[in-house]
């Protein structure tokens, strides 16, 4: 593929202690690619994905993001972060603050925006996600697809260059899964890069260009979706798959 | 009976005593307006020192809060005022209470807003990280509102606490409540002068006593 990278992730090691958990991984996010990565609960998925914004400290490696190592020590780590979004398994939003001071927190703080940008800003998103009648509610009077859909527009309000998902559906229930999944289709829509860890082996079949499997902290296989649900080459991808019954 | 009343709620000696007793309680209204600032901002600075990601400086803060903790605040108040002067240092008395103070109460405090803050969960500081803020940022706008919303009850009364303590300021001879009344009772040889002073007290600390038992009430009910 020839589309430039957005990020470049070039023989990664990770370690907890004496746990290796990423044991050289290299993944090339193209331009408005999404990137799905598949793999059994311990493989290092979510390692990988919060290596990419340095919520964890890799050891050994690079990650190129627009040509910058964000693994250097002096790089301008927060200046990088809000150009990463990241999306996490339990919303995690802030219950103190309301929705729009969920999302004008950073935008305030961070981006510097005055007050009214902010909140043209976080209406905008809002529309995105289709919330915007919320806009007043608090966290806690949200369904978790709600909320889920706020921490999207949380990120999204920062005009970040690629989102990261980690697990954004797991704590959902089914009947709240397809509203979050419809707000990632219409993402990649519009063209955004992203990177995401997850089951939805369907939404996977039919949104991502590329899915990555990933078993004990290597990258087992890696190919298009037709490739990987219909004709996967490894044994281990195989009875990954019969395991989570596709 | 009349023994009692004369002896005990002497109204005559009361208001003979007013003008010690109102000095009183402005000397002790002024010290709870210097400590507990103090112990309040104090004790957020040690809780804020043992989120260090240095460990021995942990260890460090961990040491001073069991430290000020454990050592009776009458002891640390009499070893300040009448102990430093061996050593040079000679504080006046509203320092002296003012110091022990607040290495009594950061330590307590301290320990309160720790509290707090391991309350919080991990994925709040990451979240609010991964948007590009600061640490600082991160522990003022997400952390901490949370943090001291869970433990204001503790923080309410560890205050009401401190308001108690401020009578051990009458040992350093500096003329508070407690202070006045005792030097009123000698005066008037009636015991009125201290029961007054323990109505005073009482009638600063009911409402806040009753105050948090409401807050705390409703704070189950959620
Ligand atoms: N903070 C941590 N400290 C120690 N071990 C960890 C930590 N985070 C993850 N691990 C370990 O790393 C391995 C990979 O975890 P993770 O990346 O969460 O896997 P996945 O997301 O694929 O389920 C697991 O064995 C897990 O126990
Ligand atoms: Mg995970």
């Amino acid at each position: 593929m020839s589309v430039p990278a957005i990020i470049k992730i070039i023989d990664l090691h990770k370690s907890f202690g004496n746990l290796e958990v990423l044991k050289g991984i290299d993944v090339t996010l193209g331009e408005s690619e999404l990137v799905f990565i598949l793999g059994p609960s311990g493989s290092g998925k979510s390692t990988l994905l919060r290596c990419c914004n340095r919520l964890e400290q890799a050891q050994r490696g690079q990650i190129l993001f627009d040509g910058t190592d964000i693994l250097k020590p002096d790089t301008e780590i927060n200046a990088i972060r809000q150009q990463i979004g990241m999306v996490f398994q339990s919303f995690n939003l802030y219950p103190h603050l309301s929705v729009l001071g969920n999302i004008c927190l950073a935008l305030r703080k961070v981006k510097k925006f005055s007050k009214k940008q902010a909140r043209e800003i976080a209406f905008h998103q809002l529309e995105r996600v289709g919330l915007v009648d919320k806009s007043d509610n608090f966290p806690s009077e949200l369904s978790g697809g709600q909320q889920q859909r706020v921490a999207i527009a949380r990120a999204l309000a920062l005009d970040p260059k690629v989102m990261l998902f980690d697990e954004p559906t797991s704590a959902l229930d089914p009947e709240l899964v397809g509203d979050v999944l419809g707000v990632m289709k219409d993402l990649k829509n519009s063209g955004m890069t992203m990177l995401v860890v997850s089951h939805e082996m369907r939404f996977a079949r039919s949104a991502a260009d590329r899915i990555i499997f990933m078993d004990g902290g290597n990258i087992v296989e890696e190919g298009p979706p037709e490739q990987m649900f219909d004709n996967p080459q490894h044994q281990r991808t195989r009875s990954f798959l019969q395991q989570v019954g596709y | 009976m009349d023994q009692i009343i004369d002896q005990f709620f002497n109204f005559k000696i009361m208001l003979e005593a007013w003008p010690i007793m109102w000095r009183g309680l402005m000397m002790t209204l002024l010290i709870c307006a210097a400590v507990i600032p103090l112990g309040l901002i104090g004790g957020l600075l040690v809780a804020l020192a043992g989120t260090s990601s240095t460990t021995w400086f942990r260890w460090l803060v961990i040491v001073y809060i069991d430290l000020f903790r454990a050592i009776p605040p009458l002891v640390l108040l009499i070893l300040i005022y009448s102990g430093l002067p061996f050593a040079g240092i000679r504080l006046s008395p509203f320092t002296a209470v003012c110091l022990a103070f607040f290495l009594n109460n950061s330590a307590y405090f301290g320990e309160v807003y720790r509290a707090g803050i391991e309350s919080i969960g991990e994925g709040q500081s990451e979240a609010a990280r991964s948007t590009g803020l600061t640490q600082i940022q991160t522990m003022a706008y997400v952390v901490l509102p949370q943090a001291v919303r869970n433990v204001l009850p503790d923080l309410i009364s560890n205050t009401i606490e401190v308001v108690k303590l401020t009578s051990l300021a009458s040992v350093v001879a500096l003329p508070e409540l407690l202070y006045s009344s005792d030097m009123a009772r000698s005066l008037t040889y009636n015991a009125s002068p201290i029961v007054m002073a323990a109505l005073l007290y009482l009638i600063i600390l009911l409402p806040a006593v009753r105050a948090l038992t409401r807050f705390e009430q409703k704070l189950a009910a959620q």
